[in-house]
């Protein structure tokens, strides 16, 4: 299964180190990421490998959504398949 | 494979734009739970709806988890109480509401819908019953909701059951006037009710519907708006196929959802309402949309035919999305629960008149609209009629939710809070049809109907 972070907010230093080595916590590898600017916001997006996930997903979901809090940015971790659906037929 | 740059805009979607699955409602088949003694029913019916419906709602949140879209009520259905009443005639059907209630809240649901009963051609054993005990059903329970189908275009208008429903309407909201008359809002009065509509009051489990079956409603009218808002310039087929594309991309995530939770509860998909479901927070509006579209107010003249294209642009867009559409299928126009109409209403743009004729070409009918706290009940009951002549001719469903405002008059405001929101008491026509309304009788099924 793969999943979708994204992060959007003030940039700083430190978000990406702090994202990815969050994922490497939980044996989420990432695949690909790209960065963009959304609205004047800091926008990074990360596709992810999650099989080997060692917590539930939603759970994993959760802690990324807690790790943004601390940076002060909205990070959240979504299944890949919710894209897939809206935006391809 | 997605691009990267759809990813911030579904982002922006769900996050800004309000975009969310309105319900996922679990139809349930209470037929075989019939029985002669009300207290055995009422045990087999509370077994069944807490067996079926026990995962529900942490399946729900599992999803919404995982997805990150958030799904806002979790809804049960189930048979119309009436059939359930029939084979219990002398006790109070009031024992079924409480067996709902104690369901509904055992599962942590929103709501349950199904105290209901078809009557549109006529009263069989367990409907009388059931009818008069709406008020105090809608009384001394919160969860459970309530319908009446009145009318069809197959069989006509029964107006004997419209006359009772205007009394019972008022009853209903007298009985809680206490509590800003609060019953009213959870009682919708149909015509030609759909079997397997997952949105409430009007949520039943029809009798031609599997044993379960997971229903969804889809909502979305601040993603049209922002979509509309960011394409300057368009002409009205331009607008067309903007809405068209905005819901498609709405409908595919009430499918994924709707499938989603089918396979993990192990309970058959059944729809997806193409449904445009406002809620009164600001950015979440119908009325918006239309005003978005070229209307300084909405209930301007023009209102009708902004809210005809959006309500079909809607359809067109929706139904490639999903595999399996039903239910009430359109632009919702409830005045309380939509931001818009409630500025409309209370600045005068909106009258009852224009939302009577903006309900032949959307989805529901005249829904959460408060109407002064002396309005006679035959008034209620031609307002009833008004609405099921248009259902009837038009081959759709139309439906009647007022909300007699009791000790209020025109301009005062009622509030329910949440998602019922709050408005304004407006309007109604004083001239009397008590005449009209006292004939009784059936309304015959129109020529439409004749289509073998």
């Amino acid at each position: 299964m793969r999943a979708v972070i994204t992060v959007v907010g003030k940039d700083n230093v430190g978000i990406l180190a702090r994202v990815s080595s969050e994922c490497a916590k939980y044996q989420v590898n990432i695949s690909e990421v790209s960065q963009t600017i959304l609205h004047d916001l800091f926008c990074m997006i990360m596709v992810c490998e999650v099989d080997r996930l060692t917590i539930e997903f939603g759970e994993f979901a959760d802690r990324m959504k807690q790790v943004g809090e601390e940076l002060g940015m909205s990070i959240q971790a979504m299944h890949e398949d919710l894209f897939n659906s809206m935006h391809r037929i | 494979m997605y691009n990267t740059h759809d990813i911030p805009e579904t982002i922006t979607m769900i996050q800004d734009e309000h975009l969310d699955i309105r319900t996922v409602t679990l139809g349930i088949s209470l037929l075989d739970c019939i029985d002669g003694d009300i207290d055995t029913a009422c045990r087999r019916i509370y077994d069944k709806i807490t067996r079926t419906a026990r995962d529900l709602v942490p399946v729900c949140e599992e999803i919404e988890r995982e997805y990150g879209i958030p799904i806002i009520n979790k809804r049960i259905s189930v048979t119309p109480i009436a059939m359930l009443a029939a084979a219990c005639k002398t006790s109070n059907p009031v024992k079924f509401a409480l067996a709902l209630e104690r369901a509904a809240k055992a599962t942590g649901v929103n709501f349950i819908g199904g105290y209901s009963a078809l009557v549109q051609k006529g009263f069989a054993a367990g409907d009388y019953a059931l009818l008069e005990s709406i008020p105090e059903a809608l009384d001394v329970t919160e969860h459970v909701c309530s319908s009446v189908n009145i009318g069809s275009t197959k069989a006509g208008i029964n107006m004997d059951a419209v006359a009772k429903m205007g009394r019972i309407v008022r009853a209903t909201a007298e009985r809680t006037a206490d509590r800003n008359c609060i019953g009213a809002a959870k009682l919708v009065v149909f015509c030609n009710a759909p079997e397997d509509n997952p949105f409430m009051a009007g949520a039943f489990h029809g009798v031609g519907e599997p044993d379960c079956v997971i229903n969804v409603g889809v909502s979305g009218p601040g993603v049209v708006r922002a979509a509309l808002a960011k394409s300057e310039g368009l002409d009205l087929a331009g607008v067309s196929e903007l809405i068209k594309r905005t819901a498609f991309k709405i409908t595919r995530m009430g499918q994924l959802v709707a499938k989603e939770a089918s396979r993990r509860l192990c309970i058959p998909f059944g729809i997806v309402d193409l449904s445009l479901a406002p809620t009164p927070a600001v950015g979440d509006s119908v009325a918006h949309i239309l005003e978005e579209i070229g209307l300084e107010k909405c209930g301007a003249a023009g209102t009708t035919a902004a809210l005809a294209m959006l309500n079909d642009a809607v359809k067109k867009g929706g139904v490639m999305a999903s595999s399996r559409v039903g239910g009430l299928s359109g632009a919702f126009i409830p005045v309380t629960e939509d931001a818009g109409m409630i500025d409309a209403a209370r600045s005068g743009a909106l009258r009852i008149e224009k939302l009577e004729a903006m309900t032949a070409v959307c989805s529901v009918g005249l829904d959460m609209i408060n109407i002064p706290g002396d309005t006679p009940a035959e008034v209620i009951s031609a307002i009833i009629a008004d609405e099921a002549a248009i259902g009837m001719i038009n081959s759709k469903t139309t439906a009647v939710r007022v909300i007699p405002a009791i000790g209020k008059q025109v301009g005062e405001e009622l509030s329910f809070g949440g998602l019922l929101g709050s408005g304004p008491v407006m309007e109604v026509s004083r001239y009397s049809p008590a005449k009209l309304i006292a004939r009784g009788g059936q309304i015959p099924a129109p020529i439409q109907s004749l289509k073998n």
